[in-house]
């Protein structure tokens, strides 16, 4: 072995490792805590990177003389850390909806952060000195760290469906000391210290008990609630990248979910088993022996309504739900005697439960000659289909307790924008209807939202008497609004009046309803829903949506931010309200976006701007300052480009292959190889004076596919939804590769550039651009609810340009 | 499942310890804890009033029941809180009591009861104990409570607190609150604290004619509304959806 190889294969295993990392915590905490949470911890947790920057400008001159052992000791701390500072995590009973009573939690998270930093903190250390190290052929380096990033974020997604989170979070801990023992051997050491080591590493991880690691799902989620029952217990569990799935039974005291149950209703659900995903998100696996009279509770609910409609009662025809989760809106279409039900899951395993595993006990359900079941994305479904139907449901999959929080602020939703609705407009037979229940907001947020995305909707369709299309009805705990295909008639009103009076349901909005007629049964203060659907619908609309204290405003594909509803202009009095009652209306989810990013901004100015004063005292060669502020400049701009990049992409990319974990994998996994290919490619230009004029045209190529992408991304979706799979795959991947290729350039030819500066540029060049990857990841999310992915992109291409002009260079003084 | 780790606060934790310290040593005497106490049960009561007199536009009443209030001031809600949190026991706020449960926050409290126009002999029907500390406060208002939990370490808990504290005029029964207590029914009032994801239709039915039902919504540590529903004298439900707080006017506009 020759001492100068670069180690590029443990470079890129710890790089692999270390997306693998962060893309487990994100699973790990969406399980333990909730999804906006897990979000913000990984992006700040990111910031160890920077602090590597840092670190290596001020230890640098020590640590590069003894890669080998700086390196291999970077490695194994980072096998060590993933587990233990997990484990450490955990355990500090962090509780985000305390944060707005108790300062003690602000504490707790800027401990879960730091624990959780230090894995990438480690890693980072690894490829920076290598960086460094290996100036000569740093491309070649960053091609590695590119390329294992790429197989780390495909590579984690295989292994969730193989392991449990824990073992996994076991398995990437193993990949660190791997990672040192490859090193090792790859700088020239000998064998003997590596089989030590690993033996150590192995008697390490069997060391650690399984308890430590074990997720500690919060004592407030839906799971850990009902298992403080007693009699109750986890029958089945199964894991995979869409979450974890638990089955609960209760046995001594019967499990009766039956949300928005009618006051009249006088009928109990039949016995459930509790179907949770990651902890959360209650759907029931109803017992059914073929009985149609034990399901009488589910014509009791708000979403029974299009059931009830003269159309429908004559001919029961053809039903879509999507999200079949348990079976409940199987039933309730059973029970209303549907002739046909076709039914789309997105977890396969959620099919495997209710049909094969407690098939029995759901009367199986999935195997009635009635009904069809689709492994599906909704929204995928619905461009795919050529199906007709009279009725399409849309029913409640997400809990209560969350959505009340406002914990999804953040969440994407692809199946309650003006384009999908659209879509399932077009799938509805003439005079079918679209029946979507969501949980009762107070004031009103969801249930009018959506009202306001389905008169878009019908806008685009181009359908006439939109005000005769729409019906909104609310119990004290739900809402179902209804779009028709054709114009409600009159003998339709009758029947959703007597089904409502029946029922105790308010009427909240039909064609021509007096005003007399609403908030009757479950009294507000005012007829909120039907002021509110009438002012959407009339000319008053804009004024409405302006003046209203949330945001109402229609959701689409590029912004589909259904359940973000916080205006800037009523935040300060929402926050002056919290303790007296208003801290339910406060939407957790944006705010805690908002702290990171502040968070982010001021330890990226401490990092950045504290090595520059070391460094001012170390270097023996004076620097310009122009010069350190186009270095500054440069590496800020390539990290926010790159990443807003990658984030836009993968929510765009949702769309086309209909699955936020095939998104996930195959768009990180293209950026990256690619960028890698890029980065390997560009080791030929490196330190030469043209390095400048290439990486001018790879922003060049960049722009132009970023604005070619921003036309022809829309209409190529369109025309590729019903490919299969594979075939779609394929597309994305070409798609994204040439993109990925040029962007992978730019930095390594910026970092050689730097090699006739001072020694210390390199480690703060890479700090600099951690620190733009963690705002980026923060702020991609903020400015798509605001202004939409498109704008995301944009911005994206400007940091490129950016960029481009900002390229470093040194003339001695 | 983990139990919640301490929640004290270093500052208070340390004043904490002195005051012990100062009471072990004969520098205060009980007397004077209890009064500390006191004091910050009064201070408690004047910012639910501040806080009600400001939420009042909302739920058309400018005050609450004096004798609610008073009932508040008599309730030692420092025994209804995990040890390391009693220094926490009168801060305007929800604690957690562990098992996954809390104790509301007062002023949610207050406003929840004053709702009910609980009289002398009014007969109240809980469903979620808790710590037992609103079934505390409406045995202060003379009502006779029979209450229901599910969890059974909490329950065991609530009972022998409201023993030692000598309510005698509240029952704990451990279990399913589903059916109610059929035994003692019709009731005056039902509160339902435990999560439910609809309202039993069994306990509806153990409601008096003009009795009434209330039901916070939300997560735990915050209330997003309260359902208060009236039996009619007519035998139908009336529900009302209020806001535990002032916010209005929704639009904006005057």
């Amino acid at each position: 072995m020759v001492k100068n190889a670069q180690p590029r294969i443990s470079i890129a295993l710890i790089s692999a490792a270390v997306l693998g990392y962060e893309i487990l915590l994100m699973a790990l905490f969406s399980l333990i805590q909730w999804h906006h949470f897990a979000y913000m911890v990984v992006s700040i947790a990111l910031l160890g990177f920077g602090v590597s920057g840092s670190f290596l400008v001020l230890t640098r001159s020590v640590f590069e003389t003894n890669f080998r052992n700086f390196a291999a000791v970077q490695a194994c701390l980072f096998g060590i850390s993933t587990l233990l500072c997990y484990a450490l995590a955990q355990r500090l009973s962090f509780n985000p909806e305390e944060l707005m009573w108790d300062n003690s939690h602000w504490l707790r998270l800027a401990l879960v952060i730091l624990l959780l930093a230090l894995p990438f903190f480690f890693a980072a250390n690894l490829v920076g000195l290598a960086l460094i190290r290996f100036r000569e052929s740093l491309a070649r380096v960053y091609a590695a760290d590119l390329f294992g990033a790429g197989i780390g974020a495909i590579g984690i997604i295989a292994i969730l469906f193989l392991l449990p989170p824990a073992a996994a979070l076991r398995f990437i801990s193993f990949l660190g000391f791997a990672a040192a023992a490859i090193l090792w051997i790859e700088c020239g050491g000998r064998l003997r210290p590596v089989i030590i080591g690993l033996a150590l590493a192995m008697l390490f991880l069997y060391a650690i008990p399984g308890s430590w690691t074990e997720p500690l799902i919060s004592p407030y989620k839906g799971l850990s609630q009902l298992l403080r029952v007693p009699g109750t217990r986890v029958v089945a569990e199964r894991f995979s990248p869409l979450g974890m799935i638990s089955v609960v039974e209760s046995k001594t005291i019967p499990l009766r979910y039956a949300p928005g149950l009618s006051l009249n209703s006088r009928t109990e659900p039949p016995p459930q088993l509790g179907l949770f995903t990651n902890a959360d998100a209650l759907s029931v696996i109803t017992r059914y022996s073929g009985d149609l009279a034990s399901l009488a509770y589910l014509d009791d609910l708000t979403s029974a309504l299009p059931y009830h409609l003269p159309d429908h009662l004559e001919a029961p025809g053809r039903t879509l739900i999507l999200g079949a989760g348990g079976g409940a809106g199987i039933l309730q279409a059973l029970y209303h005697d549907a002739e046909k039900i076709d039914a789309v899951e997105i977890n396969p395993q959620v099919v495997d439960l209710v049909g094969n595993r407690f098939g029995e006990f759901s009367g199986g359900i999935f195997d009635n000659p009635r009904v069809s079941v689709h492994i599906a994305e909704a929204r995928g479904f619905l461009q795919r289909d050529t199906g007709r139907y009279d009725l399409i449901q849309i029913p409640l999959l997400d809990s209560f307790a969350t959505a009340a929080a406002g914990v999804h602020g953040l969440n994407e939703n692809f199946l309650y924008t003006v384009e999908a609705l659209q879509q399932a407009i077009k799938r509805l037979e003439n005079q079918g209807y679209i029946a979507l229940t969501r949980w009762i907001k107070l004031p009103p947020r969801d249930s009018l939202k959506l009202f306001a995305s389905a008169i878009e909707a019908l806008k685009v369709s181009g359908a006439d008497n939109i005000e005769r299309r729409l019906v909104l009805i609310r119990g004290w705990q739900t809402s179902t609004l209804l779009i028709k295909n054709g114009v409600i008639s009159n003998a339709e009103i009758d029947a959703i009046k007597a089904f409502c009076a029946r029922r105790s349901f308010d009427l909240a909005y039909y064609p021509d309803m007096p005003a007399n007629e609403a908030n009757r049964y479950n009294r507000l203060e005012a007829s909120y829903f039907y002021d509110g659907a009438r002012a959407l619908l009339g000319a008053r609309r804009d004024r409405f949506l302006q003046s209203y204290k949330f945001n109402l405003e229609p959701t689409t594909d590029d912004r589909p931010f259904h359940f973000h509803f916080m205006k800037w202009s009523s935040l300060a009095e929402l926050i002056e309200l919290r303790h007296r009652g208003g801290g339910a209306m406060l939407e957790t989810g944006y705010l805690t976006l908002m702290v990171t990013l502040v968070l982010a901004l001021l330890l990226s100015i401490l990092l950045i701007l504290l090595p520059l004063v070391f460094m001012r005292r170390d270097t023996s060669q004076t620097v310009k300052g122009s010069s350190i502020i186009k270095v500054l400049g440069y590496f800020f701009a390539l990290g926010l480009g790159f990443l807003l990049m990658e984030i836009a992409f993968l929510q765009k990319f949702i769309l086309l292959l209909h699955h936020p974990i095939y998104a996930a994998s195959v768009v990180l996994g293209s950026f990256l190889v690619a960028a890698g290919a890029g980065s390997g490619y560009a080791q030929r230009f490196a330190g030469e004076p043209r390095s400048r004029k290439v990486t001018a045209i790879a922003v060049l190529v960049i722009i132009a596919l970023g604005l070619v992408y921003l036309a022809l991304l829309g209409p190529l979706m369109q025309l590729a939804g019903g490919w299969p799979l594979v075939a779609r795959i394929l597309l994305s991947i070409v798609l994204i590769a040439p993109l990925g290729f040029c962007m992978g350039m730019p930095f390594p030819l910026g970092l050689s550039a730097l090699a006739t500066g001072p020694p210390s540029l390199t480690p703060w060049a890479w700090g600099i651009n951690g620190c733009a990857s963690v705002i980026s990841a923060v702020l991609a999310t903020l400015l798509a609810i605001h202004f939409g992915f498109n704008a995301v992109i944009l911005l994206a291409l400007a940091a490129y340009f950016a960029a481009a002009t900002s390229f470093p260079e040194f003339t001695p003084d | 499942m983990f139990e919640p780790v301490s929640y004290r606060r270093p500052d208070i934790a340390l004043l904490r310890t002195l005051l012990l310290l100062a009471i072990s040593t004969g520098l205060l005497n009980p007397v004077q804890a209890s009064d500390h106490f006191r004091a910050s049960r009064e201070q408690m009561i004047r910012l639910i009033e501040a806080n009600v007199r400001y939420t009042s536009e909302y739920l058309k009443q400018s005050t609450l029941d004096n004798r609610v209030l008073d009932a508040m001031a008599r309730v030692p809600r420092h025994e209804f809180v995990p040890p390391a949190l009693v220094d926490l026991a009168y801060k305007n706020r929800p604690l957690p009591i562990g098992h996954g449960q809390t104790i509301s926050q007062p002023y949610i409290v207050a406003i929840m009861t004053d709702l009910l126009d609980i009289e002398p002999g009014h007969r109240v029907l809980e469903i979620g104990t808790g710590s037992g500390y609103q079934a505390a406060v409406l045995a202060e208002l003379n009502a006779r409570v029979w209450s229901i939990e599910i969890i059974k370490a909490l329950g065991q808990q609530a009972q022998t607190r409201l023993q030692r504290l000598g309510y005698d005029n509240i029952d704990v029964r451990l279990g399913d609150g589903y059916y109610g207590w059929p035994e003692h029914a019709p009731f005056d009032t039902i509160i339902v604290t435990a999560a439910a994801s609809h309202i039993p239709p069994p306990l509806l039915k153990q409601l008096k004619p003009g009795g009434k039902m209330i039901i916070p919504v939300g997560s735990r540590f915050w209330t997003q509304e309260l359902i208060l529903i009236t039996r009619s004298d007519k035998d139908e439900f009336i529900t009302r959806q209020l806001l535990p707080v002032r916010f209005v006017p929704l639009t904006g506009e005057h």
